[in-house]
């Protein structure tokens, strides 16, 4: 594994100097939460069992910040590193391709990670946002649901051929999933239809897993959107290793 | 001497074009050996499929007796790289690029001694995008040279480039040399063949169509010489056409340029253009160069 702490230090600079990914991952989740917050508040109510709105909307735009990953992030700057020569340039080292593609999930996951934990201190600071789960179980359900939209994101990174089209694919799957889902509006709120064209949209089953252990539901009521993130995790990450392309 | 690379009828097609079709030669430890060819030649395809970059269709490659692409990782430890169509990211320092690429390495030349080498000190807090062309072409190098490789492999490096920084370029190239490494570069400018390479196999459409020293390549062409100059007025090319040894004759805007052998061709010119009192001023006569060699084989220019 040659290479791999030096490629992650790289990765993270190069984040922190271009605006748009800090902008997406770290800072627009805040800032939807802080104008919803100042509008609906975090007062208790029936409407979401005896929780407030923030106590709900957090874990689900936990859901929004993997899914821009996986939509985003991941096929943008990969599919316009291909497109500049980037990677051709890498190939041409003794570097071996899984350190590489590790070296991007480790990084992918922990900027996720950092999103996640300024979005819930928001919370914390002005909202004072409830947790009734447990946090080792919500970290390794957040590992579960990051995986998943991981290897979609590099799934979409090998079909799509430049970082223009990885940008358009990704905004008009990001903001539908976002909708249909429940990621932006809590899902109490959603109609029949939309909740029933969210079965087949994958955030979906993000969200629900990620609210159920924020309230501290048990595994075993969520087998089914456990099973839907495994099963994603394995069909598009064996995709994208059979089809990953260097140029 | 040795050969360090040996490449053994090499064939490569996307779809129905055949970009390489058939390239065998050699190259000798220390040498500097030159693809020289136009645009679309195919020296690229050859020199990835050498490099292990792209698969091939058929034929033989191995380098310091290594198959580039079943030893990838040995091989690539063993070798250096600039490739025609590559980047790095914009937003890398100079620095921080040269530290990544060293940890890809099992062994890597010490930073500071390149970045002094190659005159990028200065340079070494800038982001890559700032960079000038030649002080990106100079980057590429210290990567090329980074893991201190036996083979070192151009392609294109001076495209590009200005004369004077195409010059520096030269300098170090033949520095590099004199340090016993083997080089293997492409390019399209004779000129650069001719200075740099010990040998040169010039092709066109995927063949190679000589292979020689540039001096034997040259010598081969039984006095072929180039004469120019430049006309006032129209003129029919025509009359001249009529004299012997006449290879091809151009006009570019006023300049008339003739190619041509013949111990007395430079005078029957001249003659016949005061016979037919035609004004000409710049009369030019130069010793054919690898340019000419490639317009003797292939009855075309270079560049067209
Ligand atoms: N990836 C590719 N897919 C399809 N055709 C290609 C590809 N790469 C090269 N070709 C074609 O193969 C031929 C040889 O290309 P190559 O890049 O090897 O030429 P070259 O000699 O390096 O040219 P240049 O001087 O322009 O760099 C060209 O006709 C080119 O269009
Ligand atoms: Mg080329």
């Amino acid at each position: 594994m040659k290479g791999l702490s030096k490629l992650i230090i790289t990765e993270f600079k190069r984040f922190t100097r271009e605006f748009e990914g800090l902008f997406f991952t770290l800072v627009f989740p805040v800032i939807l939460l802080l104008i919803f917050g100042s509008i609906y508040g975090n007062k208790p109510s029936d409407y979401f069992n005896g929780f407030g709105f923030i106590d709900v909307s957090v874990p689900a735009y936990l859901g929004m910040i993997i899914a821009i990953g996986g939509l985003m992030s991941i096929p943008i700057s990969v599919a316009s590193d291909r497109e500049k020569g980037i990677l051709h340039r890498l190939r041409a080292t003794p570097l071996r391709p899984q350190t590489i593609m590790l070296a991007w999930i480790i990084f992918y996951f922990l900027i996720t990670l950092a999103g996640s934990l300024i979005l819930v201190a928001t919370g914390k600071i002005f909202y004072g946002l409830r947790f009734q789960g447990n946090v080792f179980n919500i970290f390794l359900g957040f590992t579960l649901c990051t995986t998943s939209f991981l290897t979609l994101g590099f799934m979409l990174a090998s079909i799509v051929r430049s970082g223009r089209t990885a940008n358009v694919i990704g905004m008009s799957l990001f903001f539908p999933m976002l909708f249909f889902s429940g990621a932006m509006i809590p899902s109490q709120s959603l109609s029949t239809v939309i909740k029933n064209i969210g079965k087949f949209i994958p955030l979906t089953y993000v969200v629900n897993l990620m609210q159920g252990l924020w309230f501290g539901n048990a595994w075993s009521a969520h087998r089914f959107d456990i099973t839907v993130l495994i099963a994603m995790s394995i069909v598009m990450g064996s995709i994208a290793v059979k089809i990953f392309k260097w140029e | 001497m040795p050969n360090v690379i040996e490449v053994n009828n090499l064939q490569k097609s996307y779809g129905k074009l055949k970009a390489v079709d058939g390239i065998s030669f050699d190259v000798k430890r220390g040498e500097i050996f030159g693809i020289v060819g136009p645009n679309g030649a195919g020296k690229t395809t050859t020199i990835e499929c050498i490099e292990g970059l792209r698969n091939f269709d058929k034929g033989e490659i191995s380098v310091l007796n290594l198959n580039p692409i079943k030893d990838c990782i040995n091989f690539r430890n063993r070798v250096g790289m600039q490739l025609q169509e590559s980047s790095l990211p914009a937003r890398l320092k100079v620095w921080e690029i040269i530290d990544l690429y060293a940890s890809f390495y099992d062994k890597s030349l010490n930073q500071k001694d390149l970045l002094k080498k190659f005159g990028l000190v200065e340079k070494k807090n800038d982001y890559f995008s700032k960079l000038s062309g030649g002080q990106k072409q100079r980057l590429f190098i210290i990567l090329a040279l980074l893991n201190d490789p036996d083979v070192i492999f151009l392609d294109e490096i001076t495209t590009g480039l200005d004369p004077q920084a195409r010059r520096a370029m030269w300098k170090m190239m033949i520095e590099i040399k004199n340090s016993g490494k083997t080089i293997l570069l492409t390019t399209h400018f004779m000129e650069e063949a001719e200075y740099l390479c010990d040998r040169v196999a010039i092709i066109d459409n995927g063949h190679i169509i000589a292979l020689a020293t540039p001096e034997n390549l040259v010598k081969n062409l039984n006095g072929c010489v180039q004469i120019s100059f430049l006309i006032k007025e129209d003129f029919e090319i025509k009359i001249l056409e009529s004299l012997n040894g006449i290879i091809n004759i151009k006009i570019i805007d006023n300049k008339v340029v003739i190619h041509g052998n013949g111990k007395n061709i430079l005078l029957d010119v001249v003659n016949l253009l005061s016979e037919s009192k035609i004004d000409f001023t710049n009369l030019n006569m130069k010793q054919p160069n690898l340019e000419d060699v490639f317009l003797e084989l292939t009855g075309h220019e270079m560049r067209d």
